[in-house]
């Protein structure tokens, strides 16, 4: 009850900081005091939801007297939204930390300040939202705050076609969601959760549920094909902003869909719910990071890749679907427990790379990654930090991103348990693309890294960057650690997580720390499978500075500095290094003629010309040309047509009104 | 469980000190089959300790992380060739990490050569990072697949138990294997960076690809490297005898007798397998880069149908 009424109290702070940074003029001081005290509230609230995850007592339950009559506003605090609430305050408290540093530099203060706590707060009521009508509500002040957040730099036109395709999203992604919740709650309209789950409802409604659900949550996390507002729109925030867009609000969608299919709707969860989950979430996977390496630009990279991870998460929750419909204890705790702690990784590491994609853009004014170059040598520090990130996102050991993507492929390699035969064909196909996808992200963050950070700056721009304040490299130094701490202490996140799957699939993960390994991760028996990310690490870290040791006492530690071999034709000129296009140029033509129809068209002069030559390099975006585009002439040619309607007189348009009314009492007639 | 300890750290030292004689047997048989004479078979050991002794060269503008890498990426090599079971089965830290996860540290071994391989900045550097990386990503799915034939038959993910079920269950001869055996050929040839995926000896320009991703590199750091090149054949040829050919491995409970067979079955299989890959490299030309595709995809194909495969027949 107190951790409750904790976050309520946190979340009207932050509305009133919000408020208040309406008002006043803001100067530095201001403005560090208010992602401070942003980031001060986060951390309490933080603590408080740490604290109730393992404070295991019944959910604790609020009812405030305002909002829809005989509804009210429920609000409840259990153990699935004490999860989100760690996810969403930790990463608020980083971006707040780093903008105390990062946000004096904005351009027109006032177009942030007062959203951002307000984002905040939203993020928090959304989580613990206990009726339709509240959860809706506080769902569209998140995006409206987000949308302003977005629109902040909101004279460049890219920011404003970002933001309109964004505001058009979702509205569309609300609608989806109001429709959900009138189907669950039914014609009597029991709104508040508790009626929900007790409702029993005609047979259709599970699959209308399921399409709503994930068209509703899949617009705002970004599921493909309704990802095209993120990669516009999270980039154009400032850097802070885009991290919590990525790394938070994501979540906050796939809170929504966890407790629509697996809470609300979860008496009726069957198993081929599972199917359009695993499918949309392993296309999602692949394309996402498919169009992660065609990108040039930094911040769209992340954006991106977070379709990508958004991917990953459904894959887990789709494998934790077919688990538990088929009453498999077992796999569905260790799927479920896959995608939450995916859900918290991601929150760590895309939080750590669009801060550290903000320090790069700030050093040297540039997110073209093939304008910068050789950062290592000036922001040593965000480098470093930056590194660890993509390590982890890469879903390499020691780091925590393989942690969640390992106990996913211990999950799918259960599948043989699943009873259905599409399942059991198609988990493993799933399993190929969930590969496929790790080791694309792989390729896409050493391209990342290596073209931004490494090699010889490619502008004066980044020849004379310059490392970042001390609170920026504070945020990202503790994301960083964390990103390194659950990656080598798993069953520390691990056994946290087992009151939110108790609550969702009924089963936890066998109690960890017996056996031999202390530290290790099993997820169904030590005879089937184990990981200790703290062995491995130890293992490595000796294996590494002994043999370093070794060398340098008994061999050679002479070292003579000189120009590039290159293969004896170094040139001077920092054109000649690979550049981002040209990294992925391989990908590109080994997937993407394919699925993004990539082509190359060469512009040779011919022999003796001395005009300059040209590759243009022509991808078509599969979401835009096959759904988009179409969709959105459509609708223009139905305006256009309903056009005449604009220029009735005024008898014309009462009959009309007094012929709908006829109409729509015809069909209430008929269908009673 | 000090006889463990002792196992775990004779494990650890043989796959190290036999990799370089791994790699003078493939050059020596190599060179016998091109008729020529080459080198003596310890010749990589002479090689490793020249290069050790020399001064590591640098470029100008090469970071800490050029430095790092080459230790990084040979104890990451390391630590997951000392976690497969080569000549006995129940080694002790077989817990620290299953199929997934050794296949994983390789992966943590390649990000780290390809970033070393931008360090400094020159054109091939970069396309050497960019080819490995693009091999590695068609290559990781196969393998995955691999793994999942494999973990269906003997429902398990840890090697050792993996390496012992097959050694003592009569498991037949499954059509399922023979498809991860050809699969697996696959992905090895092209995680090795061997023909017709690539090519260890050559260092012209347009046919490298790991080559020329640590083409910079000199002296000391070149010496690990090269050791982290062989260390990682020693570990595909180990897996390979893990999960196809592990008779005479020791179980976990046999004495020290039991030990030195199955050390002498497994320097014996090594060889063997040395052979076959030298006269495998010898019959085959090299592909153009952008073939490696539709091989690798081979490999993919026969892992998902060996996957299928053991559905149907388990569904009989």
């Amino acid at each position: 009850m107190n951790y409750l009424l904790s976050v309520m109290g946190g979340a009207a702070l932050l509305f009133s900081l919000g408020i208040a940074a309406c008002a006043v003029r803001p100067n530095r001081e201001w403005i560090r005091f208010v992602y401070g005290l942003s980031a001060v509230i986060s951390v309490v609230l933080l603590v408080g939801a740490v604290l109730a995850l393992f404070s295991s007592g019944v959910p604790s339950k609020v009812v405030l007297p305002i909002g829809l009559p005989w509804v009210g506003s429920h609000f409840r605090l259990d153990a699935l939204s004490a999860f989100f609430l760690i996810v969403v305050n930790l990463g608020s408290a980083a971006a707040g930390l780093y903008a105390m540093g990062y946000g004096i530099h904005e351009m027109q203060p006032r177009r942030v300040l007062p959203f951002f706590p307000a984002f905040l707060a939203a993020m928090n009521l959304v989580v613990i939202a206990d009726d339709a009508f509240t959860f809706l509500v506080f769902w569209e002040v998140m995006s409206l705050t987000s949308w302003a957040l977005v629109m902040s730099n909101h004279r460049d036109p890219e920011t404003a076609k970002a933001g309109f395709l964004y505001f058009i999203m979702a509205g569309f992604g609300a609608f989806m969601l109001l429709f959900a919740f009138g189907i669950l709650a039914g014609a009597d309209g029991g709104y508040a959760f508790d009626a929900i789950r007790e409702h029993d409802r005609p047979l259709w409604a599970g699959a209308a549920i399921l399409t709503l659900a994930l068209l509703g949550a899949g617009s705002k996390a970004g599921l493909f094909p309704l990802h095209v507002w993120l990669p516009l729109a999270h980039p154009a925030a400032p850097s802070h902003v885009s991290a919590l867009l990525s790394g938070v609000m994501t979540k906050v969608a796939v809170y929504g869909f966890i407790r629509i299919i697996f809470d609300l709707a979860g008496s009726e969860l069957v198993w081929w719910w599972s199917i359009p989950i695993l499918i949309v979430g392993g296309i999602t996977a692949a394309i996402g990071i498919l169009y992660a390496l065609m990108q040039d630009d930094l911040k769209r990279l992340l954006a991106y890749s977070s379709v990508e991870n958004i991917g990953i998460i459904f894959i887990g929750l789709g494998l934790a679907a077919a688990f538990h419909a088929n009453r498999l204890e077992a796999g569905a705790a260790v799927a479920m427990t896959a995608a939450l702690l995916h859900v918290f990784n991601h929150s760590l590491f895309k939080n750590l790379l669009f801060l550290g994609a903000g320090a790069v853009l700030h050093a040297t004014g540039e997110r073209n990654l093939d304008c910068l170059g050789g950062l290592i040598h000036k922001m040593p520090v965000t480098a470093f930090l930056f590194l660890v990130g993509s390590i982890a996102i890469s879903a390499l050991p020691p780091f925590n991103g393989f942690v969640s993507e390992w106990l996913i492929f211990q999950s799918i390699l259960v599948s043989p348990e699943l009873p259905q035969a599409v399942l059991t064909f198609l988990v493993p196909a799933i399993g190929a693309l969930l590969a496929l996808s790790a080791a694309l992200a792989a390729t896409c963050f050493v391209k990342a890294f290596g073209i931004a950070f490494l090699g010889r700056p490619r502008t004066p721009q980044a020849e004379t960057a310059h490392e970042t304040d001390g609170y920026s490299l504070a945020a990202m130094g503790i994301l960083a650690f964390l990103c390194l701490v659950f990656g080598v202490l798993p069953t520390l996140a691990v056994t946290s997580m087992g009151p939110v799957t108790q609550e969702l699939v009924f089963a936890v993960l066998p109690a960890q720390g017996g056996g031999p390994a202390p530290l290790a991760l099993i997820p169904f028996s030590s005879a089937k499978s184990s990981y200790d990310g703290f062995t491995i690490m130890a293992f490595l870290l000796t294996a590494g500075s002994f043999t370093a040791w070794f060398i340098h006492r008994f061999a050679s530690r002479a070292v003579r500095r000189g120009p590039a071999w290159d293969c004896g034709t170094p040139a001077d000129s920092t054109a000649g290094q690979y550049t981002s296009g040209g990294f992925s140029q391989p990908i590109r033509r080994v997937f993407c003629s394919v699925v993004f129809r990539a082509r190359e068209e060469v512009d040779m002069p011919a022999p003796g010309d001395v005009g300059a030559a040209r590759i243009k390099i022509i991808i078509t975006d599969p979401a835009w040309a096959l759904i988009f585009t179409p969709v959105a002439s459509l609708l223009e040619r139905i305006s256009n047509r309903l056009n005449f309607l604009q220029f009735l007189t005024i008898r014309r348009y009462l009959s009309l009104m007094f012929a709908a009314l006829i109409t729509l009492l015809i069909v209430v007639v008929i269908w009673r | 469980m000090i006889a463990d300890i002792i196992l775990q750290g004779v494990q650890m030292s043989i796959v190290l000190l036999i990799a370089p004689l791994l790699t003078g047997v493939i050059r020596k048989v190599k060179a016998r089959l091109l008729r020529r004479r080459g080198a003596s078979v310890i010749q990589p050991y002479y090689d490793l300790w020249r290069l050790l002794h020399k001064e590591a060269l640098m470029a100008e503008n090469a970071s800490w992380l050029y430095r790092v890498v080459p230790y990084a990426a040979f104890a990451a090599v390391w630590v997951a060739a000392a976690l497969v079971p080569t000549f006995a089965a129940g080694l002790l830290f077989n817990w620290a990490a299953d199929l997934l996860a050794i296949v994983a540290l390789l992966g943590t071994a390649r990000f780290a050569l390809a970033l070393a391989g931008m360090d400094v900045g020159t054109g091939f550097g970069g396309i050497g990072s960019s080819r490995e990386m693009m091999i590695a990503s068609l290559a990781e799915p196969a393998m995955l697949m691999i793994i999942f034939t494999v973990a269906l038959l003997a429902q398990t993910t840890q090697l050792s138990i993996i390496a012992y079920y097959i050694a003592t269950t009569p498991i037949g001869l499954r059509v399922s294997l023979g498809l991860i055996l050809v699969a697996l050929v696959i992905v090895s040839l092209a995680e090795n960076a061997r023909i017709p995926v690539d090519n260890p000896s050559t260092h012209l320009e347009l046919t490298m690809v790991h080559e020329a991703m640590v083409l910079e590199y000199s002296g000391r750091h070149l010496a690990i490297i090269e050791l982290t090149a062989s260390l990682k054949l020693v570990f595909y040829m180990s897996l390979f005898v893990c999960i196809f050919a592990p008779f005479g491995i020791a179980s976990p409970a046999s004495s020290m007798g039991g030990n030195v067979i199955g050390m002498m079955a497994y320097l014996g299989k090594l060889m063997i397998g040395g052979v076959l890959l030298a006269v495998g490299e010898t019959m085959v030309a090299k592909m153009r880069v952008f073939r490696v595709a539709e091989f690798l995809g081979g490999a993919l194909v026969l892992g998902l149908l060996a996957t299928v495969l053991l559905f149907v027949s388990r569904g009989m």
